[in-house]
């Protein structure tokens, strides 16, 4: 209740810059496409790894053979099947969704607005600054939360073009139809399972910066950030108007 | 003004629609027409399916080679998923030394014909080292002997309808009367994937002219652009065809009755 209140009062004091959204429509859609495709690849990534989980460098691995991580997960077969389907499906649909919002970020400057951060603001002072205060769970001001962050937009610029590229090589590294057409995907990762090995660990990579993502989404005012991502607007929008 | 503009917006939206939709129609049409739609299309994950065959299919050239490695690659251990089959035939088969095998190969060919293991073993060998993965994330590295199966095709003369290549273990209950009872462990693969030079039938391993019985005596195929559980073991009748709708459940492969994808190019 006291985050509501607490937005309500920044939609009305801040009501000139509300006038734009927060996010754009396109920004919004693929956000939330994205969540449920993520969760579909995390479930049955999951799903898949189970049935072997242990991580090996290199071009092959398997049982008998010296591994790099034994995961403490015991060894379940039986659900990569319906875990593969849905992977795959996911994987499509997070993929066309991302077909949609790069070419959209570039050319709305999305990603020169909104996520490239200010040579200034990169000083490290000012981010360690940033960390500290997210840290003691300061909440944002009003002023800090219409825009992100130096920390901010080099965690998401991180996500979209490092992690993103990395966990589609690396899969499509995996596959043995592609790696008969384009080997080096496969050898540049330095195998079929060090590919498997660094797919998993840019999953974890994405999973933490998920966890941090939710816990700054809640600091900053869950239902108010949630209903920005929504409609475009966090605060209640007719009153300004 | 706004209402006019809410109109031109409605109708645009109608044509984008009404061009999405019959632009899809034409699409499935194209993409059966041209093969690019696997045999497990159904339903929600059949989407997903449909979309990597096809993709896989029109961007993935029929030609590209899987990676030959060296015989210093070869895996120590090679993993074993599945026992040798245990009936009294193959049983007798394998302590006779395959003597009494025959490979049958029918369906649309213009000469169905029965080869025993001598005799594939006359035609014109080659050895592949290849990488091999498992769906469950193991792999191995191994040396496969046997002869392409694109030369047995030849041999036999596949008539032109054909789109599927489908193989039967002796883990299947390949003598079943009525195609539709088949259950196990049998398997297809589409002509793009049969014609493929590197598609070996393959009746030797690591050096040996002959098949450890876990690895599938006395022959196997090898489909190195697709995971190993395409590869089926224990081969006794390959038949050729123009749909996979009519044995077992339709879905093309016993593997995915059990829920497992028919294409495994992943």
């Amino acid at each position: 209740m006291a985050e509501i209140a607490y937005l309500a009062g920044l939609a009305i004091r801040g009501s000139d810059s509300l006038d734009s959204p927060r996010h754009s429509a396109v920004v919004r859609i693929t956000h939330w496409i994205t969540t449920v495709s993520f969760f579909g690849l995390l479930v049955s990534g999951i799903a898949i790894l189970i049935a072997h989980p242990r991580l090996y460098w290199g071009e092959t691995g398997g049982v008998g053979t010296p591994s790099l991580i034994d995961l403490p997960i015991p060894f379940m077969i039986g659900h990569s099947g319906w875990g593969r389907y849905l992977h795959f499906l996911s994987a499509w649909i997070s993929v066309l969704t991302g077909l949609v919002y790069a070419p959209f970020g570039l050319l709305s400057h999305h990603f020169g607005k909104n996520l490239l951060p200010a040579r200034a603001d990169l000083a490290w002072s000012r981010v360690a600054r940033i960390v500290w205060n997210d840290l003691r769970w300061r909440r944002p001001t009003e002023e800090e939360s219409l825009t992100y962050n130096a920390v901010q937009r080099l965690a998401y610029l991180a996500v979209v073009f490092v992690l993103f590229p990395l966990i589609i090589l690396t899969g499509l590294a995996m596959s043995p139809a592609i790696a008969s057409v384009v080997p080096l995907l496969r050898s540049g990762f330095g195998g079929q399972q060090s590919a498997r090995t660094i797919h998993f660990f840019v999953a974890v990579a994405l999973v933490l910066f998920l966890c941090v993502h939710i816990a700054m989404v809640c600091l900053a005012g869950f239902a108010g950030r949630v209903r920005a991502m929504i409609t475009g607007y966090s605060g209640a929008r007719k009153e300004c108007s | 003004m706004s209402e006019r503009l809410s109109r031109r917006k409605l109708i645009a939206t109608g044509v984008v629609a009404a061009a999405g939709a019959s632009g899809l129609g034409i699409a499935a049409r194209l993409a059966d027409r041209y093969g690019l739609i696997p045999p497990d299309d159904g339903g929600i994950y059949g989407v997903g399916e449909t979309m990597t065959y096809a993709a896989q299919r029109v961007l993935v050239s029929r030609h590209a080679l899987a990676r030959e490695y060296t015989r210093s690659d070869i895996s120590k251990i090679a993993p074993i998923k599945g026992a040798a089959p245990e009936d009294e035939t193959y049983q007798r088969l394998l302590a006779g030394g395959f003597r009494d095998w025959r490979l049958k190969i029918d369906g649309l060919v213009a000469r169905p014909s029965f080869f025993s293991l001598a005799e594939l073993k006359r035609f014109p060998s080659e050895s592949h080292v290849f990488h091999q993965a498992c769906e469950e994330g193991w792999s191995f590295i191994a040396e496969w002997i046997g002869v392409p199966l694109s030369y047995v095709l030849n041999l036999v003369g596949v008539r032109p309808q054909a789109k599927y290549v489908v193989f039967f273990g002796f883990d299947t209950n390949f003598e079943a009367a009525d195609k539709q009872t088949i259950k196990g462990k049998w398997n297809s693969i589409d002509m793009a994937d049969a014609w493929h030079r590197q598609t070996l039938l393959a009746y030797g391993m690591n050096g040996q002219e002959f098949l450890p019985a876990g690895h599938g005596a006395p022959l196997r195929v090898r489909i190195p652009r697709q995971l190993g559980g395409k590869s089926t073991k224990y081969l006794s009748w390959i038949t050729v065809t123009d749909t996979v709708k009519d044995i077992g459940k339709g879905f093309g492969a016993g593997g995915t009755e059990r829920g497992f994808s028919w294409y495994a190019g992943i």
